[in-house]
Formats: C-alpha cells, structure tokens, sequence
C-alpha cells in the first residue's frame, strides 16, 4: 500500500470515528432529552420545526431539530467573558476539556483488520464450477494457454479465520502497540480542563466545582487504571485490538471479569461527571459547577464534550469488556458454532459481509451502552460528596486491587492447568458466548412481540369534558387559533 | 426549652429500620439500583412503543392509565365542560338579527368588574318598538377586565347576553384588542353554532302569551 492510499484510509477513518462521535454526541443530547420523558411519562421536546416556505410542510423529526437549534444557539449567544476573570485560561479551558476526548477514540477499533484485496476479487470461467486462472483481463487454463471464450464475474471471497495479512488494514485511526496505556494517559487530561475553567472564571461556584471535579476525577482516575489492570493480565496485551480478539477466540469480558466491568462502568460514570456523580456540576448547590461563568459556544463545547464523552467511556467499555466489534460465534472467516474442540455448525461468510457486520456491530453496542448510561443518569440520584469519596476510595480501589490479586491466581493456575481443565475453561468460554447469542435473540423476540401487543385501554369519563371528548371520539387535534 | 415536646407517633404500618439492621446486600445499594432501572426501562419501553404503534391514551378520555397523557396545546385541547364561562356573545333575534339586548344596563350594571360599557338608543320615530324598547348604540365589553362571573348573563332579563361560546378569550398583543365591540359580539356562536338563544324569545301579540302588549301603562 503506498502512502497516498495509506493518508487516504487514515484520513477516512478519522472521518468515521470523528464523524460518529460527533454525531453521537449531538444525538445523545436528544436521547437524553427523549428517553428521560419517555421514562417519566412526558412526550419531550418536539417543538423545533423547519419549516419548508410556501408549503404547509413542517419538519419536527422527532425533536431532533433541536439538536441543530440548540447549536445555532450557542452560536449566536454573547460570549461573555468575566472581567476579572484570566482571559487566556477562560478561552483555553473548553479546547482543553474537549481536544482529549476527541483524542483518545484514535486507538479505539472499531473492527478487525480488513484484508483489502480479499474485499472482492475476479475469477472466469468457461464450464462453471472450473475457476481458471485471470491475469490482466485474460483467462488462461492450466496449461496457461489464452482462452478467449471465458467469461469473467466477480465473487466475494472468504478468508482465513486465524492470522491477517501482513498488508492488511487496521480499523482504528492509530493501531498503537500501547493502546490502554493512551487511554490512560489522555483520559487524565480531562481534570485540567474543568480546573482551568473553574479556576479561571473569578469565581466562587466555578472554583468549588473545579477542586470536586478534581478530586473525583483523580480519584477514580486510579480505580479506573486499576480495573483494569485485570483485563490486561488476563488478555496479555495492551493493545486494544488483540484485546478484542482474544474476547472473540474465548470469552467476553464481561463474563472473565466480572467485577472489573462493573467498577470501571462505575467509575466511568464518575469519569463523565455525570449523575449519579455530577458533584462537579451540582445544580442545586453550585448553579453549574466549573462552567458556571460560560455562555455561548464555549459552554457549548463543555456540555458537548460531556457528551461525547459518555460515548468515548462507551466505545472503551465496548471494545475491553463486551467484545468490541465480535459477535457471538462470528468470526473472520463465517459463522463457526462449537463446543470446545467440536464443531456443531459452520457457515462460510465472504469477507466483506463479515467486515461490514462488525463494523456495524461495535457503532451499535456503543449506542446501547450510551443509551444504559442515560437510563443509569435519569435512575439514580446524585451521591453525596463525601460518599462519592468513599466509594471510590473505600470501596471501589480496594475491590479492584482485589480483582488483580485474584485474577492474577486464576491466570497463573489456568496455565498451570491440565488439558482436561483447560478443554473445560474452552467449553465454558463456548456456552456463554452462546449464551449472549440466547439472550441477543431472546431480546429481540421479547422486543418483537412486545410491539405486537396492543395496549390495554380503559376508559374513565369525569365530568362533562371528559364527556364531550368521548363523544367527539377522543381528543382531537383542531386548527391553531391566532 | 424543647420546641417539640411530644414524639411524632408513628404511622401504624410503619416499619422501622435502624442502619445496624440493614444486611450487607442493602448497604451495597445495588438492589435499588437494580429497582431503579427497571421501573425506568419499563416506563421507557412502554411508553416508547406506544408513541411508535400510535397508541398513546387520550389524555381527557383515557387519563388515569399509565403512560404518557400530555395535552399537545394548542394543536389539542381539553374540551371544556358544558357549563364552561367563556367569550360572551349577543345572541340575536331569529327574524331580523339585531342583537336581543334592549339596552336595560342591567348587566353593566350587575357586572362587578364594571367591564360593560352600553350606550343605549332610541329607535327612529314610527318604529313600533320606540318607547317600549331600546337598542345598544354601542356594547362594548373589556374582556382583560371581565373576571367571567357570569352575572351578567344572570342579570339579563332578555338572554341577550351568554357566555356559551365555549372559546376562552383569545391571546392577542396589546391590550385595545381586547376590548370586544358590538359586532364582534354578535358574530360569536354559541357552542351549538348557532346565533340565537335556546330560549324563544316573545313578542307582543303573540297568542301563547297573550299579556305581552307595546302598549305602555298598559298594565
């Protein structure tokens, strides 16, 4: 692959991941705003319209042009600037909260590495069923005699299940042999930029915030580290996509490390400042925490950060504990269902499909698991601050650094072990990756018949307006009045 | 001094729970938690697919079941109950469509916001009704004023005036254009869309009330 195709695929993909955290970071906005009124029996906002001139046609879009107004807004918001307030700081502080988050999916795969030339390729043939031999245009036989009469198609081709071509390329903007290790290092530059802006702003809410948003997020900074040091050990890399294929030769993370999952999902929600530990930005005791003093496009790119930082903790939940881009029983060269040594189904799938599937599966488990993390913000409320320190200190770093300890053991002793334990740990590897694809398929039935089922209704007329809608056969809509 | 000598009793079913007898599982705070999203999820998923299938309740017919019972106002709205005091409206006479008020004041005078302005006329000389009635030159009532009483409608020995038009004043931007004259009066209908009022209206000569005559002193 020569250098300008390389910029090319490097300049795509950070199109795509870019592209779909911004994106993701706009839509959370709405399903934020959506799914809390679905929960708590609202309709939500819907009223944003574009209207189309000299038609009666009005766009709503399900109120996700507020989106795109919300956005307009900040735009043409004054950018107030306190007067005693370090101008330089001020300004930096939003760049410097939102550049890290933007930095550290570049690590991030969002599929296996895709062996260009196996995408599609071209055979011809003259009796089907006899491939010859193609070479610039012309089909030759086994003899390498030119046959003229052969038709030339094109097919999709299956590739190896182990081992990926050395010319291949990587589905994640930098394939960094230090991948976790990045993480690490960018995910702790979140801290300055909520400090500068508190400190910056000349004021007393804004400093108050920024120290909480300092000392939670140092905090959980470790436990997070810790958590998952576990994951590491157990995978025997650092680097993200061996992490992913490893869950998809054995077992997803979730299922080796349990505990590691569920304190990193907790301390990534205190990551993200956001409930139940948005101490930072408490409303009813500090207005709104470091970003008090912003307006504009500046508060802007704080709340939009925010954001997209639920999709960033989402994309690294994803990729170390729920299998990254893998399906169940999905692998580079089809569908392979087995038990331990033995096969029980296979199904050859072309590469291409297979690419596509994955690529699709890692964007959709992001969303899900962002959308889990606004049903955790509009569930929970807010600890307080001494307890959010307790649980991070008291109790979530010492369970992680119990995860190490124990996980360490059972790595060493699964090396250690017989054949006959180890066949064992590769059935149980086996059952729950089909136990994900059970509950994938559950989920979906349940989800299917549960849309079929109408609602049961009951009627309550009180009073006479209650009266003369049913009547009417219902609440109608009627013209807008003035 | 203690403020609050006396010990809130308890309610009966009340169950006491001191922080040394919470278990282990409660302290942790996971089960709640557990709790908590479900009740989330379940309203969520509800209510989603009831958005989706297009079933959502009504929200005056059907508001006691679960799920989502906005009112989109304006585009719907809660139809008001019959005996509901809205706009008033000058029913008028079914033969020729002048207005029934005989200009008596009554109201203006009943009305304890003083929102009713009347300038009572004179019919032309020759007309049959001049001296036995008059007529509104102007009606003109400030419905920012009105505090819809409905004393009015009560005082009016004719039922010129109603308040069924089942409308509530519609919102305007300066306050002159609430001051509702006479002509816009007359042209509201009432909620069965029709102008005149349910109650038939007699005029002298008319056999089933024979004791009704233009003649003054007459009686």
């Amino acid at each position: 692959m020569n250098l300008v195709f390389q910029l090319i695929f490097a300049l795509l993909k950070i199109l795509i991941m870019v592209g779909f955290l911004f994106n993701v970071g706009a839509l959370l906005t709405w399903v934020d705003r959506r799914q809390s009124a679905m929960i708590q029996d609202r309709i939500g906002p819907n009223r944003a319209v574009i209207k189309i001139p000299g038609t009666k046609i009005e766009i709503r879009a399900l109120g996700l042009i507020h989106t795109a107004a919300d956005g307009l807004k900040f735009f043409f918001k004054e950018d107030f600037i306190p007067p005693n307030a370090d101008k330089l700081l001020f300004g930096l502080a939003p760049i410097l909260s939102m550049a890290p988050v933007l930095a550290l999916i570049a690590v991030i795969p969002f599929g296996d590495v895709v062996d260009l030339g196996a995408l599609w390729k071209f055979g011809c043939e003259v009796v089907p069923g006899h491939p010859l031999t193609l070479d610039h245009g012309q089909c030759f036989d086994e003899a390498h005699k030119l046959v003229a009469n052969a038709s030339i198609f094109r097919y999709w081709p299956v590739v190896p299940r182990f081992g990926s071509p050395p010319g291949g390329l990587d589905l994640a903007v930098a394939p960094l042999g230090i991948g976790l290790l990045y993480i690490f290092a960018l995910a702790g530059q979140g801290i300055i930029g909520a400090a500068i802006a508190g400190w910056s702003s000349d004021n007393k809410f804004s400093l108050m915030g920024a120290l909480r948003a300092a000392s939670q997020m140092v905090s959980y900074e470790v436990t997070i580290g810790l958590s998952l040091v576990g994951a590491m050990m157990l995978y025997g890399t650092v680097r993200l996509d061996d992490m992913v294929r490893w869950q998809g030769e054995n077992c997803w993370g979730i299922f080796a490390q349990p505990l590691a999952f569920f304190i990193f999902f907790v301390a990534a929600v205190a990551e993200t400042k956001r409930i139940p530990f948005d101490l930072p930005e408490a409303e009813s005791e500090l207005v709104s925490g470091y970003f008090t003093e912003y307006s504009g496009m500046k508060f802007g790119m704080f709340y939009f950060a925010e954001y997209m930082e639920v999709a960033t903790s989402s994309m690294i939940l994803v990729t170390i504990f729920l299998g990254g881009w893998q399906l169940p029983f999905i692998h580079r060269d089809g569908l392979t269902i087995s038990l331990g040594e033995m096969s029980i189904f296979h199904l050859a799938v072309p590469h291409i499909w297979v690419t596509i599937l994955q690529v699709l599966t890692f964007f959709g488990k992001v969303l899900v698991v962002c959308s889990f993390q606004a049903f955790v913000r509009w569930s929970l409320p807010r600890f307080r601050y001494d307890q959010l320190m307790k649980i991070g200190w008291r109790v979530l770093l010492p369970l992680s650094l119990a995860n190490i300890f124990v996980t360490g053991c059972l790595v060493l002793g699964a090396q250690q072990a017989s054949d006959g334990l180890q066949a064992g740990l590769k059935i149980a590897a086996d059952v729950s990756q089909g136990l994900v694809a059970a509950l994938i398929t559950a989920l979906v039935i349940v989800g299917v018949f549960g849309m079929l089922k109408p609602r049961k209704k009951s009627t309550w007329l009180v009073g006479s307006s209650a009266n003369a809608a049913f009547a009417r056969g219902g609440t109608k809509e009627t013209a807008m009045q003035a | 001094m203690n403020a609050f000598p006396k010990k809130a009793a308890l309610p009966a079913n009340a169950v006491v729970v001191s922080p040394e007898e919470r278990s282990i599982v409660t302290e942790t705070y996971l089960p709640e938690v557990g709790r908590g999203l479900a009740v989330s999820m379940k309203h969520f998923f509800q209510n989603t697919k009831e958005m989706l299938r297009g079933e959502r309740p009504d929200p005056v017919t059907e508001r006691l079941d679960p799920g989502i019972s906005t009112i989109s106002y304006p585009e719907q709205k809660r139809p008001y109950p019959e005996r509901f005091r809205g706009v008033h409206r000058l029913t008028l006479r079914e033969e020729t469509n002048d207005p029934r008020c005989v200009a008596c004041l009554c109201c203006s005078t009943a009305c304890p916001a003083q929102c009713i302005f009347i300038e009572a006329g004179e019919y032309p000389e020759g007309d049959k009704r001049r001296g036995y009635e008059r007529f509104p030159v102007k009606f003109v009532i400030d419905e920012l004023r009105c505090i819809f009483c409905g004393y009015c409608v009560e005082a009016c020995p004719c039922d010129a005036i109603r308040m069924d038009t089942g409308a509530h004043a519609t919102p305007y931007d300066s306050r002159d254009q609430f001051i509702y004259d006479k002509d816009l009066l007359m042209a509201f209908p009432g909620r069965d869309g029709g102008h005149a009022s349910a109650n038939p209206r007699h005029e002298p000569g008319d056999p089933t009330h024979p004791g009704v005559t233009r003649e003054q002193g007459s009686h």
